[in-house]
């Protein structure tokens, strides 16, 4: 099963304008807030109409401006997993799942709505009316009833923004088994990283209506297509680069010499690494070593877990960082790493490792 | 008791005759009437609202004129009607017609606001379920709506149950047919018959207070116990 999208979409802001193409494995769409991401659904599901364009999926042209097709959203069988849920207030969960079939013989639609409370674990609920139940159950509920008209594609809108840190992981691990047993297209929407990363096979960036990089999910987060994506992925370490040989780089905002292990594509402008990539040296007088460098922390930020530290490079020349506070680079790293280090002296000593260090075009 | 000054109760079952029927067609083409306006943006829109709400601004008298043109014998429908061996003017279905017409902007008007507050991610979630628009309609907006469209049944039947101006230019006094309460009460003012004008106050009152009571039931009471946003 496959979904191709072509359209173009004048917004007030931008222009939305995508074209790519998704098989049975879920796409996870990242983009910051305003991208155009839901606009993108929407005009999927039929919701919105595009300015031109086309979709096509599994061989069914759902839209073409050019052929004047214009398939409306209750023939297009696509489910829809909206943002807040909007299971229908006036009908219990059963009554809500059973909306989409309502033309199957009763003992069919019966049989049909007790599977799917089945398979999201939601048998409990069927009597209920969505605002008896909590957030992660209304997220199943409307799951099941997008699932209830065994659609040819499935299109989730940030389908866990809106629930707690417990209640999150409980569901994607439902919306995996979903993905798994489900095989057909599925379009999955959010701002947040990690879970674009946990729920996506492949990846879509989405950013100003247009696509910043599409493609394997380990791919684009290991090297980064260009700058922007880069930043869109999370990295936080960046800096403009010169080109000094064939793999080494003058690291111009942190006042550095880098060698990297993949070769230095020839307009290479800037150089990145993520910030659980550095590492520090546990011995002093590490110097000498390659892509080895003093430094002093600045500030650090704490998670349960993990810390943020800041840190600031030990320069020759005198051209510091303009922005003190934020130091050249961020470094991450798990607590019990951390307890041994923090009292050492400083300057400690951070490795930017050639293999974690990618290139970026201008 | 002024209620024994009554010795024609007609004009009572007449106006609740008249009101109910009037309302109920009130009801249908008026959360028709919003739920078709609900689909369409543009100007002439603007002109389609100044022509539904006209009888909400209009003197009732002139609305009863106007209703006289279109049903009298020489006016448009009333030729139609009389082709067909009958007519509506000065009988009991033109006391129904000058009551719909009168209330008809009241139940218009809430019937849109309604409507217009029910979360449209609802009936975009129907849609993509494969409903048709009337589904749509008929199992999300409607039920959706529905307490803000009983209030303005409520409010309908109260205007209608008042109606006078109108009534009395296409309807007439007929007692027993066409004369209700606002009527009975005109009429027994004019022949100096007090006492019978402040029984049929009296029962106005009491029907009013039944109404507001319901009112405030529905809007307050029930709205708030079914389907209470989380």
């Amino acid at each position: 099963m496959t979904i191709e999208v072509e359209i173009a979409k004048k917004l007030p802001d931008f222009t939305l304008e995508v074209s790519f193409a998704s098989g049975s494995e879920p796409l996870g769409i990242l983009g910051p807030s305003g991208a155009g991401k839901t606009m993108l659904l929407r005009c999927i599901a039929g919701l919105e109409c595009p300015d031109r364009g086309r979709i096509v999926l599994e061989g069914r042209t759902l839209f073409d401006s050019d052929r004047d097709v214009r398939v409306p959203a209750r023939e297009r069988r696509i489910g829809m997993l909206f943002q807040n849920y909007a299971l229908f207030p006036h009908r219990t969960v059963e009554e809500n799942i059973a909306f989409g079939i309502d033309g199957m013989p009763r003992d069919e639609r019966a049989h049909c709505v007790n599977t799917w409370l089945r398979r999201t674990h939601a048998e409990g609920l069927r009597h209920r009316y969505p605002h008896e139940i909590s957030g992660g159950e209304q997220q199943r509920a409307a799951l099941a009833r997008a699932l209830s008209i065994d659609p040819d594609a499935l299109l989730l809108d940030e389908p866990l923004s809106a629930l707690d840190t417990h209640l999150r992981s409980q569901m994607e691990a439902q919306l995996q088994e979903t993905f798994t047993a489900y095989r057909r297209p599925a379009l999955l929407v959010t701002h947040n990283i990690e879970e674009a990363y946990r729920l996506g096979e492949k990846l879509l960036v989405l950013s100003h209506g247009h696509i910043a990089a599409l493609g394997g999910k380990e791919e684009i987060f290991r090297r980064p297509p260009s700058l922007e994506v880069a930043r869109l992925t999370g990295c936080k370490n960046l800096s403009r680069a010169r080109v000094i040989s064939e793999d080494t780089v003058e690291a111009i905002d942190w006042g550095c010499r880098l060698r990297l292990a993949a070769p230095l594509p020839p307009l290479t402008a800037h150089v990145g690494i993520r910030a659980h990539h550095i590492d520090f040296e546990e011995t002093s007088g590490a110097t000498a070593r390659e892509n080895v460098f003093p430094c002093r922390m600045v500030r650090s930020s704490e998670t349960p877990f993990r810390v943020t530290l800041y840190l600031q490079l030990d320069r020759k020349s005198q051209d510091l960082n303009d922005d003190l506070s934020a130091g050249d680079l961020q470094a991450e790293v798990y607590k019990e790493k951390w307890q041994r280090f923090r009292d050492r002296p400083m300057p400690w000593h951070v490795r930017l490792s050639p293999e974690f260090l990618f290139p970026l075009p201008g | 008791m002024a209620l024994s000054a009554l010795s024609d109760w007609s004009p009572l079952r007449i106006s609740l005759e008249t009101s109910l029927v009037a309302t109920l067609i009130t009801l249908v083409v008026g959360v028709m009437a919003a739920a078709w306006r609900d689909r369409h943006t543009g100007l002439a829109m603007a002109f389609v609202d100044g022509v539904f709400l006209l009888p909400l601004v209009l003197p009732p008298t002139v609305v009863g004129f106007f209703l006289l043109l279109l049903f009298g014998r020489h006016g448009p429908i009333g030729r139609v009607l009389l082709r067909l061996g009958t007519t509506v003017v000065f009988s009991w279905p033109a006391t129904v017609i000058a009551a719909a017409v009168v209330s008809f902007p009241l139940m218009y008007l809430t019937a849109r606001a309604a409507l217009q507050q029910v979360d449209h991610r609802y009936l975009e979630a129907a849609r993509t379920l494969g409903a048709t628009e009337w589904r749509v309609f008929r199992e999300v907006a409607l039920p959706l709506s529905w307490p803000g469209i009983l209030a303005g049944t409520i409010l309908s039947f109260a205007r209608a149950l008042g109606e006078f101006g109108a009534t009395l230019m296409v309807a007439g006094n007929i007692p027993g047919r066409t004369a209700t309460i606002p009527i009975a009460i005109y009429f027994a003012v004019e022949a100096d018959d007090l006492s019978a004008a402040v029984a049929w106050c009296a029962i106005d009152l009491v029907i009013s207070f039944a109404l507001l009571g319901a009112l405030y039931y529905w809007t307050h009471a029930q709205g708030r116990a079914r389907w209470a946003r989380r």
